[in-house]
Formats: structure tokens, sequence, C-alpha cells
């Protein structure tokens, strides 16, 4: 990272403690608000958060290895996550999977090479009744069918 | 940043335990508790596992530890509670209504025989190869089980890949069986944090900062993750194998330098009661292995006191007197965790730290130059090893800048463990050794540089040199048997005045052409505090960041381990609470017992001084052979 570009981020982190707090309990508030500013964690976000908030760099790596919606590489701007549980998958989870997969031209657990799409399977998201489910950013959408799936996607891109 | 270090600890993991006293009728708030159908009464929030402790039932533990806060991870302690569903962990579990409680029923059998199989299932490593072969929790609990085929299969290849990065400490975690002690250790007893669980799920592992090699992240060197660890997942780089190759090279000149705490600790691998002192024996034992000369470190000890109590005369002269701009206060600088740790943390305070090197480095410049010389012997042939109880000391030999004598000054750090282990290899049973004295030309120390070894040792020299220099009065006529008890035993800080009063004595030789008199310190306190275990470390150093009382201190004394020295990261596992009592008991008796107690009546000391550092301490000879510089290495990782 540049030295500006450091600058910046100690100055949002100092922005972000304010408002939420020194204690323990603020980290995971500030880890979401820099995951959805930056679309990841940067190590040097790390060490910072970790300077203001009296703990260890290594407790805040811990926490974002812990929770599937935190990370340190950076995703793209749409993070779609298709529910991989059995519900959904015998709704027909697969053919869902394999239409994204074509659509977007990445695997699971890839990016597009613009930063656009990021592709995920989450475990069950609470729609079972409506599988299959998936959730794009913060939308959740049921009841896909591979169409519909690219519909989804194509209205985003 | 304030006051925000209570908060920072959820209240769950803050260290807790309730001492059990004696007699506890006097004090209200107990409670009864049936054990195994065995009746008594504790006082209201034991935990199950001390109660069952008090009525010697013995109950297994492994993410349990004396000096850490509960976690309540493993679930090999459960034990059945009359009424409850399931089983509940004994370490965490406590008693705060009159419970009924079977520690051994088949049901609690069953559990615990599983929680180990389940263990074995993903534990990768051969007992053979393994450093803690012997003495090992999950080796134990696999015998005391009767652990006979492995229930849930067991994993035959390594999970992860050994990290020898470090100089320190080597992790292999295919061997680790995730109980946080290292993880608890680190953060709460260091407040260095390098490790934590990652991951999450069957993927947990305890990992660094963005998974770096040990050797790239902060870590301070300590061990002190090593002594707690249960298994063989943390152990120290061991450099026994050179050292013998050395020993058996017959054009190598072997010299080992040993420190106070392994003498007082060593005799535990040897099955001996903790605080026997081994000093004697383990010279006959050091020599039968092949060490050509065997030296005091204790002897650097004093001549550090030396050094940094004239470092410290002299900063105190130039701020009181010449007016200067001097940092204080003046920092203790043995302890290379301490030092790492304040490279890292506090890199605009060292200036306070003392330019004097530890006593390890001392005596590896003094070995290859001085002794060299007097022996005739080509200081290139000379492998100089250091017996330490210390794993940080395995890094600060290899400290670029370590090698004043043109040579790298020491070769080795070699813990107690490594040490214990060399012996036994040899076929030498330590105990029955007879006793012998240490190699001239440094020989015998004083009791000051043995005291070192304990929290507290290094400020209580340094005083009973320093209060003598300036008062004129013996140390034994103001501190009874010159013994200086408030800056010994356990406290995290402690903290000590002592007023000069209005006498004062002759400047003695050896300083005279620094400063003419001492009047200056005249009607003056000395303020000293004493800190161990790095958390303790960083509260002086945020009081002193904001003010506070520490910063008005003259003289402060760090160690990183917990206890000091003997309680280093090198020492026998285990080490607890008692076991650093005990090790400090033995310290303290063998300085009583000796008769020079006091560094600058040790007439090596006295003799370096007219024979080889002829210009005396802090002089240009002493600057380049005994004093070093510390580098800023701050808190980012890049
Ligand atoms: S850690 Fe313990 S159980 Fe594992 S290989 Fe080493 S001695 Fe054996
Ligand atoms: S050696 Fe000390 S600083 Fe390093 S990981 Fe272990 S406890 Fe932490
Ligand atoms: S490395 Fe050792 S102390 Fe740390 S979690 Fe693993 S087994 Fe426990
Ligand atoms: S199984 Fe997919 S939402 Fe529950
Ligand atoms: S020792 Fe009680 S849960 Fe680990």
């Amino acid at each position: 990272m540049l030295v500006l570009e450091k600058n910046a981020m100690t100055e949002e982190i100092e922005q972000l403690v304010e408002k939420y707090g020194r204690s323990r309990s603020s980290l995971l508030p500030i880890l979401q608000d820099i995951q959805r500013k930056h679309k990841h964690i940067p190590d040097f976000a790390q060490q910072e958060i970790a300077r203001l908030l009296d703990i260890h760099p290594v407790e805040i790596y811990s926490v974002i290895t812990f929770y599937s919606f935190l990370s340190t590489t950076p995703k793209g701007k749409y993070i779609v996550r298709l529910c991989q549980t059995i519900a959904c998958d015998m709704q027909g989870k697969e053919a869902v999977a394999k239409a994204i997969e074509r659509e977007l031209g990445i695997k699971f657990g890839q990016t597009t090479k613009d930063n656009k799409f990021t592709l995920e399977y989450a475990n069950c998201v609470g729609m079972c009744d409506q599988g299959p489910a998936m959730i794009v950013n913060e939308n959740v959408y049921t009841k896909l069918t591979p169409e519909k799936a690219i519909q989804i996607l194509s209205e985003l891109k | 940043m304030g006051n925000k270090g209570d908060f920072r600890v959820p209240v769950s993991q803050v260290p807790h335990s309730v001492p059990i006293p004696e007699d506890i009728t006097g004090i209200g708030g107990t409670v009864s508790v049936e054990i195994n159908e065995k009746k008594i009464s504790v006082p209201l929030g034991t935990t199950i596992l001390e109660a069952c402790k008090k009525v010697g039932i013995s109950i297994p533990t492994l993410c349990h530890h004396d000096d850490l806060c509960i976690a309540g991870v493993c679930r090999i302690c459960v034990v059945e509670v009359e009424g409850m569903r399931t089983l509940q962990a004994s370490c965490s579990f406590p008693i705060t209504t009159p419970i009924k409680i079977k520690t051994s029923s088949p049901m609690v059998r069953k559990a615990r025989r599983h929680i180990i199989d389940l263990l074995l299932s993903e534990h990768y490593g051969e007992c053979y190869t393994c450093f803690r072969n012997g003495n090992c929790e999950l080796q134990n609990l696999a015998k005391e089980y009767g652990v006979d085929s492995y229930t849930f299969g067991h994993i035959d290849k390594p999970r992860f890949e050994v990290d020898n990065s470090s100089y320190s400490v080597v992790r292999d975690m295919s061997k680790c069986i995730l109980c946080k002690r290292c993880v608890r250790t680190c953060i709460d007893l260091q407040e260095v944090g390098v490790l934590e669980a990652i991951g999450r799920g069957d993927k947990t592992h305890i990992g660094t900062f963005l998974e770096k090699p040990l050797a790239d992240v902060i870590c301070i060197n300590c061990g002190q993750c090593i002594n707690r660890c249960p298994t063989g997942a943390l152990r120290a780089n061991d450099p026994s194998d050179a050292i013998w190759e050395a020993i058996d090279e017959p054009t190598k000149h072997v010299v080992i330098q040993t420190a106070p705490s392994p003498r007082a600790a060593i005799g535990e691998e040897f099955g001996l009661p903790a605080g026997t002192s081994m000093t004697r024996e383990l010279n006959t034992a050091l020599r039968r292995i092949g060490f050509d000369k065997v030296f005091d470190t204790n002897f650097a000890a004093d001549l550090t006191i030396i050094e940094e109590g004239t470092e410290l005369i002299l900063r105190l002269y130039n701020a009181l007197v010449k007016k200067g701009k001097v940092a204080l206060p003046q920092f203790t600088s043995c302890s290379p965790g301490w030092v790492k740790f304040i490279e890292h943390y506090y890199p605009e305070y060292l200036d306070n730290l003392s330019s004097a090197k530890s006593p390890q480095q001392m005596f590896g410049a003094l070995i290859k130059t001085f002794y060299a010389q007097q022996a005739g012997i080509d200081p290139a042939n000379i492998v100089s090893v250091a017996l330490m109880p210390c794993s940080a000391k395995k890094f600060e030999c290899n400290r670029p800048e370590m090698n004043s004598s043109g040579y790298k000054d020491v070769d080795y750090g070699l813990t107690t463990r490594e040490m214990a282990r060399m012996i036994k290899e040899a076929g030498i049973n330590l105990p029955e050794m007879p006793k012998s004295d240490f190699d001239s030309p440094f020989g015998e120390a004083s009791g000051a540089g043995l005291i070192f070894g304990a929290t507290g040792g290094v400020m209580e020299a340094a005083l009973r040199s320093v209060v003598e220099f300036v008062t004129g009065n013996k140390t034994e006529d103001i501190f009874e048997r010159a013994n200086i008890i408030p800056l010994r035993g356990f406290e995290g800080i402690k903290y000590m005045e002592i007023p000069i009063g209005d006498k004062v004595g002759r400047v003695p030789d050896l300083i005279k052409h620094f400063i003419p008199d001492w009047n200056w310190l005249k009607g003056a306190t000395l303020k000293v505090a004493v800190a161990h275990g790095t958390a303790n470390a960083k509260k002086i150093m945020e009081d002193i960041k904001s003010g506070g009382k520490f910063s008005e201190c003259h003289f402060i004394e760090f160690m990183a381990c917990p206890g000091g020295c003997l309680g280093g990261g090198g020492q026998p596992i285990p080490t607890t609470p008692e076991i650093r009592m005990k090790r400090a008991e033995a310290i303290y008796a063998e300085d009583e017992s000796l008769e020079i107690r006091k560094s600058h009546e040790n007439p090596n000391v006295i003799r370096i001084y007219k024979e080889f550092l002829r210009e005396g301490p802090c002089s240009h000879l002493s600057h380049k052979l005994l004093h070093t510089h510390y580098v800023k290495r701050g808190r980012y990782i890049a």
C-alpha cells in the first residue's frame, strides 16, 4: 500500500472507531463497514484496527477467517452466494450452479477479471421452503431456475 | 489511549481462580459438595476441579493451566453432576449450589475415552521422534485411559508443514490439539499476541497473522507458549546436534557458560523436587560430556551490574548536574524477549534501554577476546555455548550485531531442557555427580549475579552496589543481611523508594574519572520498579507514556517471562506458580550461602578492570565489547 493510501485508511478507521467505540464488541461493525467499502479487509487495515482497539492483529485475522462474509483478499463488486445445503440441493441447485458458472465464466471461489462478480457457495440461508436460493450482496433471491439466475445476473452486469 | 486495559479482555477470559484457604469456617459463603459420596464444603464459586483437588481426586485436564484463564474447550475434564442432563467441564464449573458429583462413572469414563480417541484421530506424530516423549500430557492420557486402538482411526500424514523459521520456536501444528493454551499465554501473559485460532470448524488451526512464518511476525521468542503447550506442537529450536559435533571435533575448544536459573531447575528433569540447586553437580557433568571449560554466567552478570550501574549513575549525573537531555528512567536490557518487545511496541523509548549487553552476550564477547588471549587459543577455534533458561537467548546470539569479538560472540544458546537431554544421552545421572567448581579465569561469581534469575533480582543486585557506592554505608546496614525483600516475590509490578539521606560516601576509584563526588545526590530519593511478564511491562510503559508514577522512576527492571528467568521458556515443563516459587527459593538460598554477595566485591570483576578493561566501565573498550545498540522494529508487519 502507498503511504497516501495508508494515511487515508488510518483516517477511515479512526472515524469508524470514533463511531463504534474502542471496546472489543466494536470490532465486527468496524470490519463490516470496511468489507462493504473495500470488498476486503487489507492487511494494513487489520493492523490499524488492532492498534486502535488495543488488541492484536492476529485476533482480527482470526475473526476474519472465522466469518465467511469477511475476507482478506479482494472480492468482486457483487458477491453471489448460492445455497449448497440439502433442501436447495434437492430443489435443483446443481443446474443453477452450472448456469451461473457458464454465465460468468468463472468457477465457485473465483472472481471475474473485471472484479465485478465473485461466486461462492453458502450454507443454508433460511429459505429452504423456497429453494434454490442465493444471496447477491444483501439481496436474497429464491425459487431460482437457471434462466432466472442468469436474468438476475445480467441485469447487474 | 487511556485506561482501556481493563475492558480489553472479556470478563469470561479474565484469569479466575479462588484460592481455597486451609480453614474455611471463618469465611461466609461456603457451599457443600458431594464428590463420589464424599462430602466437603468449599467457598462459593470454587470450581469442581479445585474442589476435587482438595479431596485428592485427580481429574485429567488439557486446556486448563494454573497460569491461564479458564477456557473450557477440551472437555477432557468432564464429570457427572446429579440432575444435569449432560456432563459438565469441571475446570469451568463454579459451584454455587450444593451439588453431587461423580468423577468416574461409566458415562464419564466413556466420554473421556472418546475425547482422547477423537484427539488421536487427528494427531499426527510419532512419540519416539517427539521431544515431548515421556513428558506429554496427551501421551499420558492415552496411557492412563488404556488406549489400545484407534477407535476413530488415525491420521497417517502431517496436516501442516513444520514452521522452522524462528531461531527460537518451532511450530509443528500437526501435533496441536487446539487447547489454546499458547494463545492465552501469548495474549494474556505476554501481550504479544502472535497466535490465535484461524479458520472455523474442522479447518480450525492455530496460526499467526496472515499465516506468516513465525520469524516474520512480532514474536519476542520468549518461549512461554512452549512451556505451556501440553504436547510437542511447540518446541525450541534445538542446536544440540551441532554442539555434539563441536565437542567431537578435536580442534574445537568448546566452552559453556551456565546461567543461574537452569541450575535451579535442571534437577526437575532428573526427578528431583523443584527447588533443588544442581550448580556444582552440573559443572562435573558438563566436563564429563566434553565441554573444555565451564564458566559462570553470573560473572558476566556482576559485570553487567558494574556497566549498567555506571551507566545509570552517568545518566543521573548528566540529568541532575549537567542538566543535559537524558533518557530516564533507565530500563534494564538483559532479557532479550523484553528487548524485542520494546523494539516493536515502544521504539520511541529505545534510548531508555541500557546499552549494556545481557550477561550472556558480554560473556560471549569476553570469551573470544580476553579468555582467548589468556589461554592462547585462536578465537576461531572456540565454540561458545550458553546454557540458558530462555529460548529468546537463541535469537539474541544470532542478532547480526552480536559479533564484537570479531566472531559470533556466542555460538549457541541451549535451553535447560535441551541440556538435560544431552546429559541423559551421555549416560550421566546428574544428581549423582560429585560437585566441582567453575573454571578460571572467571571463576566464582557473587550472589548478586546469581539472583538475576528471579524477578527483581537485577534490581536488588544493582541496589546492593549502588547504595553502598553512594551512601558509603554497607548494604547490610540498610537492608538486613543485604536482602532487599520489597523487590522479591511474584507480584506483577513492584515499586520501591530508597531515600539517600544526607550522608554520602566516597566515589569508588572505578568511576572517579566520571564524577567528582556524590553531593548532588544528597537528600535525593531513588525510585525503582520491577516488572515481569511483558503484559506487566506494557502496563508500566503505558503509565510512562501518560506521565504516570513510573515516569518518575530512575531505574526499571523488565523481564519478559513471568517470574523472571527462572520461569523462562526454556525451563523444564511443567512450570507452574508453585514451581516458580520453589526455584526462586533455591536461588535466594544459594545467594545467602555465598560469601561474596555484591557484584563490586567479586575479585574476578575487579581483576578484569585492572587487567583487561583498563579504562573502566562505560569506557571505549567496554563500549565496544560489552555494550550494544537496538533496532527500531515497530509494530507493523509488511
Ligand atoms: S505430542 Fe505427545 S502424543 Fe504426540 S507424538 Fe509427541 S509425545 Fe506423542
Ligand atoms: S515465543 Fe512468546 S511471543 Fe512468541 S509466540 Fe510464543 S509466547 Fe508468543
Ligand atoms: S500449539 Fe500446543 S498449546 Fe497451542 S493449541 Fe496447540 S496443543 Fe495447545
Ligand atoms: S437449504 Fe438452501 S436455504 Fe436452507
Ligand atoms: S480442562 Fe476442562 S475443558 Fe479443558
